[in-house]
């Protein structure tokens, strides 16, 4: 009853969290200078009593509360509104474009992690110490390429664009795991396992690893998001057609109903992230307990 | 030792640079020697001229003056940020933790380009180089801490479980006394690799802001905005003198690290 | 038998060299962004224009190298003299894409639905002159006369425009009676062309047009991968280059670059008149003085930009027609020269005093404003960046501004919180009345003051009243009379202090052949049903 209590308060955590995203980015959005204008503004060809039906036709959607409560009461039975950019169905653009997007992010967190986290892992030991310096300086060096730079050097190398997500993300995750890590490593009950003679792996998976585990996986959480921020230079550059290139048009083009929609799918990949992440690590300080 | 040394000298030898900016600089950063844009290094032209026939020695030197002081403050503005909030949310737990948690969610997911698009809005048009600046990094530094709180949330947690803090209750410490004098100041590693992160990303996220109005405006240059002409490398590197502003930021970000890593440890 | 196949064999041996079009022969080449509508009725943005020309029918088409009209589904036409009405006789036999016969049914359908108000579209509103309906008389299956309600000066040069949608297809304006159809939309990322089976073209030796058997579009915003694409043979051709890739490539590959010549399309910055404008007053009174425009007209260094911006491919503005319309230029009219001194000369005649390297105005304030103008677009901010140089050296503070595409739009056009605007112009008609919503004072687009009740100034009294004038003419001479002198008040009064008109660039593949560059869009695939790949070869005939 307790499990299903707490998966209901859970449910109810999300389902108003997501609800105050949507709202939120819509009042972001619809607020925003230049909502409601258009290119054809600009066109010399239209008559005034075109330009002023235009005017007239982006008046007509009112404030971003209303806009947000109808948009929900369609969403509740499928209709998640049409892209103004793209002109088709946001329902439509989102099941074409995820999986791509699912690729390129599990592609990208996968290399960032393996390398981020083995890297860190490598610089802990006192024999590696080279290694450690070696990526760090790797790493210090990624963070100041910007991400556009990093996705056309992939074309131009005629590599996977989606390595390049786990570049961008990988000086993060290494930053932040080799900093927890040598810190633990300076801890008294590791400084205890070293001078009874116990091995470095064994003090790093068996002493180190436990401590940080929390942070380690807080982290793991919060890199979906840096993914899924890298996903949108990406995959504009590496012309991979996901949710990251749909994102930017939106933006650009200030595409309400499917801004809404992406804002909500993000806050959702957030949360399940973050909540698996701290799922895990509850699981963790129970077994420790135990 | 001696890698410290080389690394105090260097960011010695940046910020004399900086406050020398107008003396060691042969021409203005704004002069624009029109007869020879894209030109390759010289005499005059240390790391030759930009696009515009501006020298590039004197923009990397002049910029550097903007982001060293600028994206540290705003660095540090998040980082603190991220350690009041995550501390504070791991510290009391329950539900002001849910709470707070769930307000970092939201923060990393918004789509944060529209509300700076209505700052931008707000400011008037003619305002100035400095205010403007100085507005785009409080905006990253109030806007770049969600991602470090969550981690330095679940340290916090983890701390609270300590022997440090069983040790410091015993003590007679508890509350925020508590949280201030043992809790916070463990959460350095977490804090450091923040701020250390936040650096080159609020300097490039600077000139990416730059197509809202917001950022450092022309002609004063940064360090972002001289990084942003390697977007234009897709045909190759005709000149390897544009290479400078990004291996300065590389050897600078890592000075520091250096330096102040140093430091830790002798403390 | 032996001999039947050795003369079959023969046969073939003759014909393989015509170059029967190799099956699966594709063009590709990149899209700015992804098309609004594929509906030819609605098209407004550059992406929808190209699936319009690649795949709709038009009763005539400009051929964009003669500048000539020619025969298209329609196998001649004639225009009322009044200008009130044309009389075409369409082509028989003719398909659309799915099998639906066309009829002058169907051109009546398409211009009734083009000119329902309710539309709004850009092609219907340039046939617009008057109140009234549109009347349609079809004398047999093939003639047909349109009546407008009000003259409409340049009438078949507008059917260059004009998509003709079938009246009784179910596939609707997906029927087609150009060379391609839409067979793929992949939104955001690429549309996918094939050859339209029943495309009534046909080469000198009878051949089915086009040659290419489908066109793949991509979308790409990010031009410099656009242009690395093509040097890696990925696409075929670029339509429109900007001068710095253009040199990039030309360095590369010699071969690729093409410049076609001055184009249509020009630079300009405007000051903001709006009477109602958020701006301080002492600042409309400096952007409504005709001499302060001037001055800062002459401090500005055309031919700086035209070198440095765009590597010598542009040349000085004249004024709002380019150079490169041969029939409308003002040939009387030069380019402002760069004169700094007669510019603090034209301002000491206004009061403004220069003072420790400061302008002020006879007020004391010292004089700067901001220049606004889309970020992203790298030509532009360069161009801000060395006006700032330019109108230092007269001390006046220009502060650049770069704001995202929507944010700006809306300053323009509705708030008009803005000091002086920089942007470009893109003209694809070479008749100055489709400009008719720029000039007239009571228009949306007259861009430095728009919808006055009555004009502001006697010289936009002028301009309006030569600008009427020559759209209710069909007498070239007059009309041209009145169009070069609008062109002079223009150019002495700068409402727009026109930079530069930039050379059409463009990029070509080896392997494209009997692609011939021009500077009238689209540049390089004008004549797509023409254009062949690799080894296959053309009737040149």
């Amino acid at each position: 009853m307790s499990a299903l209590r707490r998966l209901g308060q859970h449910g109810l955590r999300i389902a108003v969290v997501l609800l105050a995203g949507g709202l939120l980015s819509s009042m972001l959005v619809r607020t925003a200078p230049g909502f409601g204008v258009d290119e054809q503004d600009l066109d010399s060809r239209l008559t005034a009593e075109s330009h002023r039906a235009l005017h007239g036709a982006q008046a007509t959607e009112g404030g971003f509360l209303r806009f947000y409560v109808e948009w929900c009461g369609r969403a509740l039975h499928g209709d998640l509104g049409t892209s103004i950019a793209l002109n088709e169905p946001v329902r439509q653009l989102l099941a074409e474009r995820m999986p791509e997007t699912a690729k390129t992010l599990g592609a990208g967190l996968g290399l960032a992690w393996m390398l981020g986290l083995g890297l860190a892992l490598l610089s802990s030991v006192p024999a590696m110490r080279g290694v450690g310096w070696a990526a760090w300086f790797v790493a210090s060096a990624l963070l100041c390429v910007p991400a556009a730079v990093l996705a056309i050097l992939f074309v131009l190398a005629a590599a996977p664009g989606r390595l390049a997500v786990g570049l961008i993300v990988f000086p993060k995750v290494f930053e932040f795991t080799r900093n927890l890590l040598g810190h633990s490593a300076d801890l008294p009950h590791v400084l205890a396992a070293r001078a009874r003679g116990v091995g470095e792996c064994r003090v790093l998976f068996r002493h180190v690893l436990p401590v940080t585990a929390a942070q380690i996986l807080a982290l793991a959480g919060v890199s979906v998001c840096m993914g899924l921020a890298a996903c949108i230079p990406v995959e504009v550059l590496c012309d991979l057609p996901g949710i990251g290139q749909l994102a930017w048009k939106a933006a650009l083009g200030r595409d309400l109903p499917l801004l809404v929609m992406l804002t909500m799918l993000v806050t959702l990949a957030t949360l399940a992230a973050n909540g698996a992440a701290e799922a895990l690590a509850g699981n963790l300080r129970g077994g420790e307990a135990r | 030792m001696k890698v410290r040394i080389a690394a105090l000298v260097f960011l010695a030898l940046l910020a004399l640079g900086c406050v020398l900016a107008g003396w060691i600089a042969p021409q203005g950063y704004a002069e624009q020697f029109r007869s020879e844009p894209d030109a390759a290094c010289s005499r005059a032209h240390l790391l030759g001229t930009d696009d515009l026939g501006r020298d590039r020695f004197a923009r990397v030197l002049y910029g550097t003056r903007v982001s060293l002081l600028l994206a540290p403050a705003a660095a540090l503005l998040a980082t603190a940020l991220a350690g009041l909030i995550g501390g504070a949310a791991g510290f009391f737990g329950g539900a002001l933790e849910g709470c707070v948690m769930a307000v970092t969610d939201l923060v990393l997911a918004m789509p944060w380009f529209f509300l700076l698009i209505t700052v931008r809005a707000l400011l008037p048009l003619n305002v100035s180089p400095a205010l403007s600046v100085s507005i785009t990094f409080a905006l990253l530094g109030c806007l770049g801490w969600a991602g470090a709180a969550r981690v330095v949330c679940a340290n916090a947690r983890g701390l609270c479980r300590s022997d440090l803090a069983l040790l410091a209750r015993a003590q007679g410490a508890s509350g925020l006394r508590l949280l201030w004098r043992h809790i916070l100041p463990n959460l350095r590693p977490a804090l450091s690799a923040q701020f250390w992160i936040s650096i080159p990303v609020f300097i490039l996220t600077e000139a990416n802001l730059g197509m809202l109005g917001l950022g450092v405006a022309e002609p004063l240059p940064s360090w972002g905005s001289l990084l942003r002409e390697l977007e234009s490398c897709s045909t190759g590197i005709t000149q390897p003198a544009i290479l400078a502003p990004l291996v300065l930021v590389i050897l600078t970000v890592s000075s520091f690290q250096i330096a102040v890593r140093k430091e830790e440890k002798h403390a | 038998m032996k001999f039947r196949s050795l003369i079959c064999a023969f046969a073939l041996l003759c014909l393989a060299p015509l170059g029967w079009a190799q099956p699966g022969s594709q063009l590709k080449f990149c899209l700015g962004s992804q098309p609004r509508t594929l509906n030819p009725l609605l098209v407004a943005d550059d992406a929808s224009e190209t699936v319009r020309y690649l795949t709709g029918g038009v009763l005539m088409r400009l051929n964009r190298k003669t500048q000539q009209l020619e025969p298209e589904l329609a196998t001649s036409w004639k225009v009322s003299a009044a200008g009130k009405s044309i009389t075409f006789t369409l082509r028989e036999n003719v398909r659309f894409s799915d099998g639906t016969p066309f009829s002058a049914e169907d051109v009546a359908y398409t211009m009734q639905r083009l000119m329902d108000p309710a539309l709004h579209s850009p092609g219907g509103d340039a046939f617009r002159g008057g109140e009234g309906k549109l009347e349609t008389q079809i004398s047999g299956r093939n003639r047909i006369t349109l009546t407008f309600p009000a003259a409409v000066v340049g009438l078949d040069k507008l059917f260059d425009q004009v998509a003709i949608v079938s009246a009784h297809s179910p596939l609707k304006e997906m029927a087609v009676l150009g060379p391609y159809y839409v067979a793929e939309n992949k939104a955001g990322a690429y549309l996918l062309l094939k050859r339209n089976p029943n495309y009534w073209k046909h080469d000198a030796s009878g051949r089915q047009l086009p040659y290419i058997d489908s066109v793949r579009l991509d979308i790409q915003q990010n031009r410099d991968i656009e242009l690395l694409r093509l040097t890696r043979g990925e696409i075929e051709l670029i339509n429109a280059l900007d001068a710095e890739s253009y040199e990039k490539l030309r360095a590369k590959a010699p071969q690729m670059a093409v410049d076609a010549g001055i184009g249509l399309d020009s630079e300009q910055v405007w000051f903001n008149q709006v009477a109602a404008a958020p701006i301080e007053g002492y600042k409309k009174a400096w952007f409504a003085s005709t001499r302060f425009r001037q001055a800062i007209s002459r401090a500005v260094n055309r031919g700086d930009i035209a070198r440095v911006v765009y590597r010598g491919h542009a040349r000085p503005a004249v004024s709002w027609v380019s150079p490169a319309n041969r029939v409308w230029f003002n040939e009387k009219l030069q380019p402002h020269p760069f004169d700094p001194q007669g510019a603090l000369a034209l301002l000491q005649q206004d009061g403004f005093q220069l003072q420790n390297g400061t302008l002020r105005d006879r007020e004391g304030h010292a004089v700067e404003f901001s220049v606004i103008t889309n970020a992203g677009n790298k030509g532009r901010e360069k161009i801000a960046a060395m006006m700032q140089q330019d109108l230092q050296r007269v001390g006046i503070r220009l502060n650049v501004v770069t704001l995202d595409f929507p944010s700006l739009i809306e300053r323009i056009t509705r708030t008009f919180n803005y000091e002086a605007c920089l942007l470009g112009l893109v003209n694809d008609d070479l008749d100055p009345n489709s400009q008719m919503n720029v000039w007239l004072s009571s228009a949306d687009n007259h861009q430095w003051n728009p919808a006055q009740k009555t004009p502001a100034t006697a010289w936009e009294a002028e301009i309006d009243k030569l600008m009427r004038q020559q759209a209710s003419t069909a007498d070239f001479k007059k009309r041209k009379q009145a169009v070069d002198r609008v062109q002079q008040i223009v150019w002495e009064q700068e409402p727009f202090i026109y930079l530069v008109n930039k050379e059409a660039l463009a990029g070509v593949s080896p392997s494209l052949h009997n692609a011939a560059p021009v500077a009238l869009r689209p540049q390089v695939y004008w004549n797509i049903d023409r254009l062949t790949l690799g080894t296959q070869v053309a009737d040149k005939r």
